[in-house]
């Protein structure tokens, strides 16, 4: 797989992914999936649906197991062990804190409905990170204006819009400090006239320097922003590469007919 | 109509009422409890557990209380092991009797209604939650437990109304609660009229503070599914 340059200079993988399977019943989703990602690392993985991408991201943070593969998150490797046939990680302690170094954006944003934007925020620092409640609320209001909602804090998730709530959801997860953000199709579920300050959002984060995987059907996003682009296909990697060699045109066919579809 | 003798009625119901509000606070503060642990059960994987619930669940709604309330006042002296233990002390007392067959009915109804807030949490929320690294007892403290205890008040609260009125079923095994001290004055007296028009007033008071008091709950509860506060 190709990496940049200057990336390689890091020591340490913020995330690596070997040869990782999975399987729902009959059906083989993921059918051998490796992967690395340095620090500030953002990697976009396409793909039409059924391909296994957002699987694979479920199976990064333990939200699916992965029948077979190993898991390595900041160099820390995630230890699985076999009971009754099947794969299972070998201590939840350790899935619990894996879990909290890494970052997940769903879909459908999943913020705690019954919480305010600020309680959304301090949730995981003060009671799974046990770290300071007035700290933790400076933090979070910090992080509030940097996604543009700090009129928002005091509101709850129902009141806000598609976009804003994504965004909250985004500070959310970025309130726990994670190592590696991964985003579930971020902007799938929004208006169209909501994308836009979505995205402005992951931009931002990734010029500071944020490893983040990105499974996303935003073509603009994933040619301007990522500097690595994976291109996902019945459950295996068909190509990878920089933007600019993936989007040149000399890739698998089956790339340049999906990116064509978004032409079209 | 009899003012003097409807106020000295009343006055001598409203001397028990303390007695039906402790019927009440205990039965539902224990059944709370047992329900916890019932509906944890019931939807334990472990299907010895969950079987057991259901087992519970389905007697104590499906028998009638009266008969519970019966079982346990004259029927647990009849067992040896409870006539000689340290407990017989406590369970020959009318009024334990009487809080321990409420909150043992009580619990099996509540353990459904909490079941059914449970099921309507998002598991999307879950997710959230435990995409962060909650599990456990922390997840459901935050999360699951605040979530579904929203879902489940409004049935909750009916709930809580039938007990006031179960209370009444205690004068049966001779506890002086406000049913029972009406009954007395009505062999006193023979006004059946007045005094258990005086009796369900004070029910009706009860009713309407508790559901006020319900509602106040629910309103603080609900605020996320309220439309948007205007800001001042």
């Amino acid at each position: 797989m190709v990496h940049e340059p200057s990336a390689a200079a890091t020591t340490v993988n913020r995330l690596s992914v070997r040869n990782i399977r999975k399987k729902f019943g009959p059906l083989e989703v993921l059918r051998g999936i490796s992967l690395e990602a340095h620090d500030g690392d953002v990697i976009s993985i396409l793909g039409s649906s059924g391909s296994g991408k957002s699987t694979f991201l479920r199976c990064i943070n333990l939200l699916e197991i992965a029948d077979e593969g190993e898991i390595w998150v900041d160099g820390e490797h995630i230890n699985m062990i076999s009971k009754h046939g099947r794969n299972v990680p070998a201590s939840s302690k350790q899935v619990d804190h894996i879990r909290s170094e890494l970052g997940m954006v769903f879909q459908s944003f999943n913020l705690w409905s019954h919480m305010t934007i600020l309680q959304n925020l301090i949730e995981g620092p003060v009671h799974v990170l046990k770290r300071p409640r007035a700290e933790c609320i400076e933090e979070a209001e910090a992080l509030l204006v940097k996604v543009g909602i700090a009129d928002k804090r005091h509101a709850y998730p129902a009141h806000l819009s598609g976009g804003q709530q994504q965004r909250a959801a985004i500070a959310r997860s970025l309130a726990m400090k994670p190592k590696v953000m991964l985003f579930d199709e971020p902007t799938s579920a929004l208006d169209p006239e909501l994308v836009g300050e979505v995205l402005r959002v992951m931009r931002a984060l990734a010029e500071e320097g944020m490893t983040m995987l990105v499974v996303t059907h935003e073509m603009n996003f994933a040619r301007d922003v990522s500097n690595r682009v994976v291109f996902m296909r019945e459950g295996l990697i068909d190509c990878a590469g920089s933007p600019a060699e993936m989007f040149s045109g000399a890739t698998s066919a089956a790339f340049r007919q999906f990116i064509g579809n978004f032409r079209g | 109509m009899d003012f003097v003798f409807i106020l000295q009625t009343m006055r001598t119901l409203l001397a028990a009422v303390p007695m039906t509000l402790a019927l009440f606070f205990l039965s539902i503060f224990f059944g709370g409890l047992l329900a916890l642990l019932v509906v944890w059960m019931r939807v334990a994987r472990n299907p010895i557990l969950s079987n057991f619930a259901k087992g519970y669940i389905f007697v104590f709604r499906g028998s009638p209380l009266l008969i519970q309330m019966f079982l346990v006042f004259y029927g647990l002296g009849q067992f040896g092991f409870i006539r000689y233990s340290f407990l017989w002390p406590f369970l020959r007392e009318p009024f334990v009797c009487a809080v321990l067959s409420l909150a043992l009915c009580t619990a099996g109804y509540t353990a459904e209604i909490f079941r059914g807030g449970l099921r309507a949490v998002s598991v999307k929320e879950i997710e959230a939650a435990r995409s962060i690294g909650m599990s456990g007892f922390l997840l459901v403290r935050r999360i699951i437990g605040p979530i579904a205890f929203r879902h489940a008040l409004p049935a909750y609260s009916t709930e809580i109304v039938m007990m006031v009125k179960s209370t009444a079923l205690a004068s049966l095994v001779t506890v002086w609660e406000v049913t029972g001290v009406a009954q007395r004055l009505i062999s006193q007296t023979y006004r059946t009229m007045e005094v258990f028009l005086c009796a369900a007033a004070i029910y009706l008071i009860l009713n309407f503070l508790i559901l006020q008091a319900m509602a106040l709950l629910e309103h603080r509860l609900s605020q996320h599914r309220r439309a948007v506060p205007r800001l001042p």
